[in-house]
């Protein structure tokens, strides 16, 4: 039975093109978005506006990279939209001992519950998606009790306030400066370090990982921990800005756009295969669709049923081709 | 009266993309018969079931139930006829009271209700029945699994089943429940019901089996009744030997005989013991010394290794190498200790498809080639280049997906994902199966050279040829015991046979 050889050069280049197809889908997606806002939508083309896109963008940007470390394992984290509540309140209440040890024990906080989750996850093997489901419905309550029944609670804190207000040289705001940051660290993390291709192993196939040594566990517990420390520092980012902590409404429904940037930006929801430059496509996607849609006057509850829409037809342009 | 026999399936034909699964494969199931299908992995077992009950549709061949043509396009279709597959309890729900699982989907109503009472009461007869003493109230999750079994099999019967099917019924049970589920059998027989009994063992058929059909590689080799039937005869059929070939020699890359003079013990087990699928295993193997390992599925082959490198969790039992315990804890525990495992399922267990053959081969190594977390692309370069030549692994490059690779390159990557972390034990689960013949010569020429140089080799193996030209010993595995050892002129396809058949 001998089995014939597959011709590899022909294979190869087909192969690497197709593993880059679903990005290169996203990006052509937003690249015509760009173009069709810039011809049509007045005052788009203006550099306040990418900057004002870039900063509104950053929350979702932050959850959708921590989602995709998720999704990679074959995972997913809803939870994140409450624990940006929670991290919010923690800082807001203690903003009196200071802004960086409020800000030190929110994200304590909040890494902490995620690696709690991940350790329900894979200790117990509880599905993912009912585990954070939980997370998301008690983590919402959980903020709410520490602001004092969901309170907005204002504060005046300028070396908190720094990281949502500010900008670098009066050009730069802060908040896309730590985007950029952590976009940055994503990519290296998931591409170069052990921890980043033990992730994708485990999505990959966890048997094989398992077989090899890998600590899945261990693995996956980190994995949301992580999704729980980057979704703390979009709620920090978000309150900052914003200059008041508002537990009952911070990060509300974030979890869905979270996956559908990580999901058009062509990460695969069954694991094993993650971008993180997909997924920034995938946020800016998002945003640039609601904003333009602000810009143009059209009423939210539009931009609703299109952004559905384009994300349908986007993940439809990515679908398997072959087996 | 009846001369048609309940079932008559006839040069049954089914093809997967290209693959044929089932070709020309007879089948016939009288009334009151219990009749056993067997085969080792891939043989066509559950093809045909899934044939015979309207799972997966035939592309050739006759099906004639109750002396009538038919043919059942879906499981319902041959559900209503009465010919009910019954699969693992798993299949049930567990919140859901007996009586409830019994008659799901069709529960009877009264004023379009659900008649509980009806209900309880017919699942409460059909319960006596079979002689079960089981509450049709009681919740199913409360039950034990043997319970959950019958009542799987009880759901068959209530709907009306002429024909049941119970693929692997005893895999999950104890011994004592074993024996519950013969009386169910005898039962269902003595009231004409026609039954179909999948098992790997051996005592199971003999005990309560009328009849066998041995089936290999997709073909019908042969129907027997079970009575007269040597085991050993029965194990050759299985395996496609004639007793007299069993002598043959040279079908191997391992040439002659390999003889080892084995001076140090390496690993050793120590009563292993896991369920029913394990008991009291205990082995020796020396350094430079490849430990063949035979037996039919089932047997508990793949057990022992997965027991020896931490990847189940065994009820009792030790494991050492080089004099020291192991924990058995994880494969990571195995690992660190030099133990390495190429397992038998490939596309399960072993790679990581949409990896690169770089990423594939390194996946085991990474810690030793990782600095601040960081890995290093040249380490992982120098090992992909050194293996892909050393194994002759035939690769575009380290980048290729390894889903691209034929069979046998992508088992050469996964041997070479130990290799490059210089184990001291080496455990091969069916290190050559489904590859074609010159990358399995190349294997077993490498397994060869890695025991000369002093690695321990654990080698299970379905290839008979494989175990008697390439073993120093060979351990056979039969119902989770090590039924024999043999070593030097011992070692024959004969004598391997006899001890994977009989007491």
């Amino acid at each position: 039975m001998a089995e014939a050889m597959k011709q590899p050069a022909a294979k190869r280049s087909a192969s690497s093109f197709a593993d880059y197809a679903p990005t290169y889908g996203a990006a052509a997606a937003l690249l015509l978005l760009v173009l069709a806002n810039v011809l049509l939508t007045p005052n788009f083309a203006d550099v306040d506006n990418f900057r004002n896109i870039l900063v509104q963008v950053t929350p979702t940007m932050l959850v959708a990279i921590g989602m995709t470390f998720v999704i990679a394992t074959g995972g997913i984290d809803l939870s994140v939209g409450s624990l940006m509540a929670i991290a919010s309140a923690v800082a807001a209440i203690s903003l009196d001992y200071g802004a960086y040890p409020a800000i030190l024990a929110a994200l304590l906080v909040v890494t902490l519950i995620g690696a709690f989750s991940g350790w329900l996850i894979s200790a117990f093997k509880i599905q993912p998606i009912i585990v954070t489901l939980a997370l998301l419905i008690a983590g919402r309550g959980i903020a709410q009790v520490i602001s004092n029944g969901g309170q907005l609670i204002p504060f005046s804190n300028p070396s908190f306030e720094f990281w949502g207000k500010d900008s670098l040289f009066g050009i730069l705001p802060v908040p896309i400066l730590v985007m950029a940051l952590i976009i940055g660290l994503a990519i290296f993390i998931l591409r170069a370090t052990i921890f980043g291709r033990h992730v994708i192993a485990v999505g990959g196939n966890e048997n094989a990982a398992r077989l090899s040594g890998i600590s899945v566990n261990r693995t996956k517990i980190m994995v949301y921990a992580l999704s729980g420390l980057l979704a703390g520092i979009a709620g920090l980012i978000y309150t900052a800005r914003l200059g008041a902590s508002d537990a009952s409404q911070v990060g509300q429904t974030i979890e869905l756009d979270a996956i559908a940037a990580t999901v058009v930006g062509g990460t695969a929801l069954t694991g094993g295969r993650a971008t993180v430059i997909g997924t920034v496509i995938g946020a800016l996607i998002m945003q640039i669709i609601t904003t333009s849609f602000n810009m143009n006057g059209i009423k939210f509850s539009y931009a609703l049923v299109i952004k559905a829409a384009i994300i349908l037809f986007v993940v439809y342009l990515q679908r398997p081709k072959s087996h | 009266m009846n001369i048609e026999p309940l079932l008559r399936m006839q040069n049954i034909r089914k093809v997967f993309s290209g693959v044929v699964a089932l070709d020309d494969v007879d089948f016939t199931l009288e009334r009151g018969e219990v009749h056993s299908l067997v085969g080792e992995n891939g043989a066509g077992k559950s093809t045909l079931i899934k044939v015979m009950t309207g799972a997966y549709n035939r592309d050739g061949g006759e099906m004639f139930y109750e002396g009538k043509a038919v043919n059942f396009r879906t499981p319902e279709e041959a559900q209503n006829a009465g010919v009910v597959a019954v699969y693992q309890e798993v299949n049930l729900l567990m919140f859901r009271s007996v009586a409830e699982n019994m008659f799901l989907g069709r529960e009877p109503r009264r004023f379009g209700l659900i008649d509980w009472a009806r209900m309880y009461r017919e699942a409460g007869e059909v319960l006596r029945n079979l002689g079960l003493q089981i509450d049709p109230k009681a919740i199913l999750g409360s039950l034990n699994i043997a319970s959950r079994q019958m009542i799987a099999i009880a759901r068959g019967v209530s709907l009306g089943a002429k024909i049941l099917v119970l693929d692997e019924p005893t895999s999950s049970l104890t011994e004592r429940e074993v024996s519950l589920l013969y009386d169910v059998i005898r039962r269902l027989k003595e009231q004409g019901t026609g039954i179909v009994y999948i098992s790997h063992r051996f005592d199971e058929l003999y005990a309560v089996c009328d009849k066998v059909t041995i089936l290999r590689d997709g073909k019908f080799i042969a129907t027997r009744p079970l009575a007269g039937l040597e085991r050993i005869d029965l194990v050759c059929l299985m395996l496609g030997k004639q007793r007299e070939d069993l002598e043959k020699k040279g079908a191997t890359a391992f040439g002659e005989h390999h003889e080892a003079q084995i001076s140090e013990t390496l690993l050793e087990t120590e009563n292993l013991t896991r369920g029913r699928r394990l008991r009291n295993v205990s082995l020796r193997a020396g350094r430079g010394e490849i430990l063949g390992m035979a037996g039919l599925l089932g047997s508990g082959r793949t057990e022992v290794a997965r027991a020896v490198f931490g990847a189940d969790a065994v009820d009792k039992g030790k494991v050492s190498l080089e004099g020291k315990q192991l924990k058995l804890n994880s494969p990571n525990d195995a690992i660190k200790a030099g133990i390495a495992f190429l397992s038998e399922d490939r596309k399960a267990e072993g790679i990581v498809p949409e990896w690169s053959v770089r990423e594939n081969m390194t996946l085991a190594a990474l810690p030793a080639l990782t600095s601040l977390g960081v890995v290093s692309r040249a380490k992982q370069t120098e090992i992909v280049e050194k293996f892909m030549r050393r194994l002759g692994i035939k690769a575009s490059s380290g980048e290729q997906k390894i889903r691209e690779l034929s069979g046998g390159n992508q088992q050469k990557v996964l041997l070479a994902r130990w290799l490059c972390k210089n184990p001291k034990f080496l455990i091969l689960d069916e290190p050559t199966r489904g590859i074609d013949i010159g990358a399995k010569g190349e294997i077993q020429g490498l397994i060869n050279e890695l025991a000369d140089e002093g690695l321990g080799v654990l080698m299970i193996s379905s290839e008979l040829e494989e175990l008697v030209e390439g073993s120093d010993r060979v351990v056979v595995m039969r119902d989770g015991e090590c039924a024999a050892e043999l070593r030097g002129k011992d070692i024959s396809q004969d004598s391997i046979i006899k001890a994977m058949a009989t007491e």
